[in-house]
């Protein structure tokens, strides 16, 4: 796989006024999502006819604004309307909004767009309106391959979300997950990886070994994750770009828990020796490893703070699994879940501020986010069984998984990613060709 | 009426005479490494400590590996879908590491025994209740060679 850099070029730059424009409160539960209108992206005849032949797509305009649509109604902080009450032409409204008439269909904010196809690239251009004030709020545009087309999309999504709620969007990102199938007692696992909005999946193993646990390097490529391969239970690294992998340390038993620092530099993991779990480090360049903690109990699922300085992880050193956190390097081990249940897989948000856990309390399971000091507990979803919660990269959206209950015959089983916001509100399936586990969240792939 | 309720009796009977505790003692899945040798041991939730039941399974698969002297095995360490995958590992690893190190106070020499843990991951009942469960925390002894 490879991926294209985005020539991004300034196209038209209007200074933004500091009067008051259309803005996105993404803080609360938003239950009046911005009426927002995705006009098609008008295209001229002789471009369309190469990209039809290229992309095998009608109007690949309007298969843009499509991806946009969905992506600003998954988000939950959007409602795009229906484009059967759009009066003005793709083309025209590019050049010059009637802006009465959008907001006659109550729209807000209006996206328009034009796509053209120069020297064997797309060349998609778009602009963000605020209706209400008449006024050009952004325009940009986008030079790649055009196989890259849905990634336009994303980008494009990505910066309306941006300028109208003043954080970094997530949607030109990608999940890599566990694809799983058939019966549970002889279940086939396979690493999968696919765009955020369920899009092009692609397998990167065969399903002959068991994999668990993929996560992603923040800053490159790079994943991370546990397989069976030869019955050895160990870490492995994998390069998705060229499908190279390696066992990660010379450990003389089960590795697992990976995750990346921060900086990428390193994989932070578990390795079980003589019923005893404790926390090491692997530097990537130098191949060191490092004992982090040393402590009779299970010590698993560690995760870094943003700034590396700090390691969450959960441990059962008070008889059942709780959170903890400690210095990078070990030292001022600290319990910060004091509530009633048992907790476990937390993972630091990428804003720092908050720590996302699995929570087990009389036989139902929890999604949930605490202060790095433990405090401010707030239980975002209930289910009978769901774990193990990765953050969008912008820190607004979380994604897990959720099993559902088996009869004895192992009937009604399903596992299936899900995502809710940290308001706890927008709780949506997400899309997979079959059924999936284990879901880690890139970041994102341009900025 | 009265049937139905005689067989819903019945069945909370069966249950509870395949479990102790929430460990269980039925033999369902339980396979034979020789006669009388049972292959597995069981064990409560979040718990790796060996039972009586267990600890005399394992007296006799200790006697059996002592006179098979040949024979190595593999611990496979499991646990139940009521827990996060990551520390089901760990506790897979330290329930065979009970069962190992027990084989090990009566004689089996540490190179001779392996030990794998699966977590959750490959349970003998499919099912989504106390009995399934309590079939799945498990500690399976498995012929090497």
């Amino acid at each position: 796989m490879r991926y294209l850099n985005f020539l991004v070029l300034l196209f038209v730059f209007i200074p933004i006024k500091a009067i008051a424009l259309i803005e996105v409160d993404i803080t609360r539960g938003n239950l009046n999502p911005l009426p927002i209108a995705v006009s098609p992206l008008s295209i001229d005849k002789e471009s369309n006819q190469s990209l039809k032949e290229i992309l095998r797509k009608e109007n690949i305009g309007s298969e843009i604004s499509i991806v946009v649509e969905n992506n600003l109604k998954t988000s939950g902080l959007f409602n795009p309307l229906n484009k059967d009450a759009f009066l003005q032409e793709a083309d025209i409204v590019h050049l010059k909004p009637r802006f009465e008439d959008w907001a006659l269909i109550k729209a807000q904010a209006l996206i328009t767009g034009k796509v053209t196809y120069q020297d064997e690239k797309l060349r998609v251009e778009f602009r963000l309106w605020d209706v209400l004030a008449g006024k050009e709020m952004m325009a940009l545009a986008f030079t790649t391959v055009p196989s890259n087309w849905r990634r336009v999309g994303h980008i494009i999504t990505d910066k309306v979300y941006e300028r109208l709620t003043g954080e970094k969007g997530y949607f030109d990102t990608r999940i890599i997950y566990v694809a799983e199938e058939g019966p549970k007692v002889k279940r086939i696992k396979k690493l999968a990886i696919m765009d955020q909005d369920g899009f092009n999946t692609k397998y990167l193993t065969l399903g002959n070994e068991l994999v668990l646990t993929p996560r992603f390097n923040p800053t490159n490529q790079m994943v991370t994750y546990l397989s069976y391969f030869r019955n050895m239970p160990r870490v492995y690294l994998l390069d998705i770009e060229t499908g190279v992998q390696e066992v990660v340390g010379d450990f003389p038993g089960m590795t697992f828990a990976p995750r990346f620092s921060p900086d990428g530099k390193k994989i932070i993991m578990s390795f079980a020796m003589d019923g005893n779990s404790d926390i090491y480090t692997m530097d990537l360049e130098n191949r060191v490893v490092e004992r982090i903690t040393n402590h009779p109990s299970i010590d698993t699922s560690p995760s870094y703070s943003p700034d590396g300085k700090y390691i969450c992880f959960n441990s059962d050193r008070s008889r059942y699994q709780q959170i903890y956190i400690m210095k990078s390097d070990g030292s001022n081990v600290k319990r910060i879940s004091f509530g009633k249940g048992l907790y476990g897989t937390p993972v630091w948000s990428p804003r720092g501020d908050l720590i996302a856990f699995t929570k087990l309390h009389k036989g139902k399971f929890y999604i949930g986010v605490m202060r790095t000091d433990g405090s401010g507990e707030r239980l975002l979803t209930e289910n009978y069984y769901q774990e193990a919660p990765s953050w969008s990269p912008n820190g607004r959206v979380l994604i897990f998984y959720r099993e559902t209950k088996s009869d004895s015959e192992g009937k009604g089983f399903s596992a299936k990613l899900w995502s809710i916001d940290l308001t706890g509100y927008n709780e949506r399936l997400v899309g997979t060709e079959s059924d999936a586990s284990d879901p880690s969240w890139s970041s994102l792939l341009s900025n | 009426m009265l049937a139905s309720l005689i067989l819903t009796a019945c069945a909370t009977k069966k249950v509870q005479n395949q479990m102790q505790g929430d460990v269980y003692t039925g033999t369902d899945t339980v396979k034979y490494l020789a006669s009388g040798v049972a292959d597995r041991v069981f064990f409560a939730t979040n718990e790796s400590v060996l039972t009586t039941a267990s600890r005399d399974t394992l007296r006799k698969q200790a006697e059996w590996l002592r006179k098979n002297s040949k024979i190595n095995v593999v611990l496979e360490g499991h646990a139940d879908e009521r827990g996060t995958r990551e520390y089901n590992l760990a506790l897979g690893e330290r329930r065979a590491n009970a069962a190992k190190d027990y084989l090990m106070t009566y004689g089996i020499s540490a190179n001779r025994i392996s030990v794998i843990s699966y977590g959750k991951e490959r349970p003998v009942d499919s099912g989504s209740n106390p009995l399934a469960w309590s079939k799945n925390r498990r500690s399976v002894t498995v012929k090497a060679n």
